[in-house]
């Protein structure tokens, strides 16, 4: 058999708060096995040593906010066989594109001493919204399980196994209870999409979304029954913005969060 | 020789898991768990749920308490015994390549014989779907067979159905007439705490020989014969009295699927605690350095849109397209393939819906909106 060169990895930051790297950082001995059968090229959270592409994988975190990351992630592309992007900033545009929904001259003004300092777009977008994406991991932050596994998919050549079922489930598999069935507790995971495990629902609270919409989620009728379960317009509003707030199926959720209560 | 109908008490209830773990089984029963009475592996008979309750509605399911030490005074929880025969995840093979040879190592499947206790005759019936779902064709499920093969069945006949049962109209009822090692029906009152108990094979009485019990008297059969007779009256709910077959295939094209499916989340729990649904999908896993690989089997559901995905694409992409391919499935073409509804009238697909979809009030519109056709 022909002797396989090592495949190198890279992994980028845009605007994020650095917890779905840290995720890659808290594999511990899978992290010590990934070094064995990778070569670590670009990961400045973990090491200073930046060598040139091209790479054979990106991890891709953060969503693009600056004129300046808008031209990085097309070079990042370009060096990237296959790009990942990682969380829910890279996939949704995260809980800062809020902006998206508010006026950012408005927030540079008040929030800023030096405004002038602020060099930003008017938008927090996905990477898809800029490149090609291979493949996207969801998640507030990722779920460490998750990466590894799209990681050992990559180097078995195969495609890795990320369904896009709900988060309900793996809530059943993992054989618990529904909370918002038999506790009345506030659920998005009828919504939300799979990857997590379940770990909130696990834990007796409610799904919050952090991994964003399935496709095409009836957040409509879901609302519905969020009333019922206590949610008022405001927590309603709120519990589709936030980490995913400018993902589709959360976003106009929005519109049907005014509709009258049944 | 035993009696074949006969009384034990609460303490020879509790006295009966000891029996099973000395006799080797791995003892399954309802218990409580946080805020529901669950299945699970009972560790002593003190496991077994007591004095609870639950009241169940569409989309709404709690525990309540009692004011009695009753056991199986509750209807169907939030997993089924599908949990423990076709479990929600399973290895099925594992493979090693670290010393150069590819060598598979099936999956050994479980020995040790399991005992379900407390089974419900909705629950029951349910179990038999499968027997001829994953062991009745040509090609058993070894990992199903294995764990079904030599199970003993303790029945809990229903003495208090709850309001999302209706079992009675889909042909069983609260009363298993076979198919059981022993069946008990539950008894609180003035005189005392009591199951009455009927043998169903040489095992179950094998048993009840080993138990503290009494012959069953006239007065208790007469009490039990009452109180079941009386459950079949009270379900709290009824599939309209047509054929289901029929309607199903005759409503393909009713509108009233795209009524469902605005309300429908297409969140598959309906599937997940259906005692009778059964699909799965394969997953394939390596770790990092490839020489370690794994195939596991899960639970699937036909709400999942991954599921109709054939190349290129999915082929039921509306919510209200799978909607009706499940509940379509569930009560008619089930016949065309297993010979019997797929749907034994537990009421689960009801109760844990987050938005409380009906199947018996959804076969109800489609009944209502079917004859309005006719008579048109």
């Amino acid at each position: 058999m022909a002797e396989r060169s090592t495949p190198t990895l890279a992994v980028w930051k845009f605007t994020s708060c650095d917890g779905c790297q840290l995720t890659l950082l808290d594999c511990e001995e899978d992290l010590l096995a990934l070094t064995g059968q990778v070569e670590i090229r670009h990961f400045l959270e973990a090491s200073s040593r930046a060598d040139p592409g091209p790479y054979d994988v990106s991890l891709v975190e953060g969503s693009i906010t600056t004129a300046e990351q808008e031209r990085l992630i097309r070079q990042v592309r370009e060096w990237s066989r296959v790009l990942v992007t990682i969380g829910a900033c890279a996939t949704a545009g995260g809980v800062q594109a809020l902006r998206n929904f508010a006026d950012v001259e408005e927030f540079r003004s008040v929030v800023y001493a030096t405004p002038s300092y602020v060099d930003t777009l008017a938008t927090s977008t996905p990477i898809a919204a800029h490149v090609r994406v291979d493949y996207e991991l969801r998640g507030c932050p990722i779920d460490r399980r998750q990466l590894v596994a799209v990681l050992s998919a990559f180097l078995a050549g195969r495609e890795p196994d990320l369904p896009d079922d709900s988060v309900c489930t793996e809530c059943k598999r993992r054989g618990n209870t529904c909370v918002m069935v038999a506790d009345g507790t506030p659920c998005l995971g009828p919504v939300t999409h799979a990857g997590c495990g379940a770990l909130c629902p696990t834990y007796r609270r409610g799904c919050y979304g952090c991994f964003g919409p399935v496709r095409a989620p009836n957040t409509r009728s879901l609302i519905r029954q969020l009333r019922v379960c206590g949610m008022g317009d405001a927590e309603l509003d709120r519990v589709f913005h936030t980490f995913n707030a400018a993902a589709p199926g959360f976003a106009s959720a929005r519109g049907e969060t005014d509709e009258p209560s049944q | 020789m035993t009696d074949r109908v006969a009384v034990i008490d609460h303490s020879a209830l509790v006295e009966l898991v000891g029996l099973l773990h000395a006799e080797g089984y791995v003892v399954v029963g309802p218990t409580l768990r946080e805020n529901a009475i669950v299945l699970a592996e009972l560790d002593d008979g003190d496991d077994l749920v007591s004095g609870w309750g639950v009241d169940t509605e569409a989309g709404r399911y709690r525990v309540v308490r009692r004011a009695d030490d009753a056991v199986f005074a509750h209807s169907a929880g939030p997993q089924s015994w599908k949990s423990f025969l076709h479990p929600a995840r399973r290895r099925l093979l594992s493979t090693d390549t670290s010393d150069g040879d590819l060598t598979v190592e099936p999956e050994p499947e479980p020995s040790r014989r399991m005992a379900f206790l407390g089974v419900r005759p909705c629950d029951l019936v349910a179990i038999g779907v499968l027997d001829r779902v994953l062991a009745g064709g040509r090609y058993p499920d070894p990992g199903y067979t294995a764990r079904r093969d030599g199970v003993l069945v303790i029945v809990a006949n229903c003495t208090e159905p709850g309001a999302t049962c209706f079992c009675v109209s889909m042909g069983g009822g609260p009363r298993a007439p076979a198919g059981f090692d022993l069946a008990l029906t539950e008894r609180v009152d003035d005189a005392g705490h009591r199951f009455l108990v009927e043998v169903g094979s040489a095992a179950g009485e094998e048993l009840l020989a080993a138990l503290p019990h009494r012959a069953a008297t006239d007065a208790d059969l007469r009490v039990a014969d009452d109180d079941l007779a009386d459950a079949a009256e009270h379900m709290g709910r009824a599939m309209p009295e047509v054929d289901l077959r029929a309607l199903l295939v005759d409503s393909r094209e009713s509108p009233h699927w795209a009524e469902v499916a605005s309300r429908c989340l297409a969140c598959g729990n309906c599937t997940m605690v259906c005692p009778t649904c059964f699909c799965t999908t394969t997953e394939e896993v390596t770790d990092l350095t490839g020489e370690h690989g794994e195939r596991w089997q899960r639970w699937s559901s036909c709400f999942d849109l991954d599921f109709s995905y054939l190349h290129g694409g999915e082929v039921r992409t509306s919510r209200q397209s799978r909607y009706r391919q499940w509940m379509t499935h569930k009560l008619s073409t089930w016949y065309d393939q297993f010979g019997s509804s797929g749907c034994v009238g537990c009421g689960r697909c009801i109760v844990w819906c987050p938005v409380g979809i009906d199947i018996t009030e959804e076969a109800a519109s489609l009944t209502a909106l079917a004859s309005r056709e006719v008579g048109t």
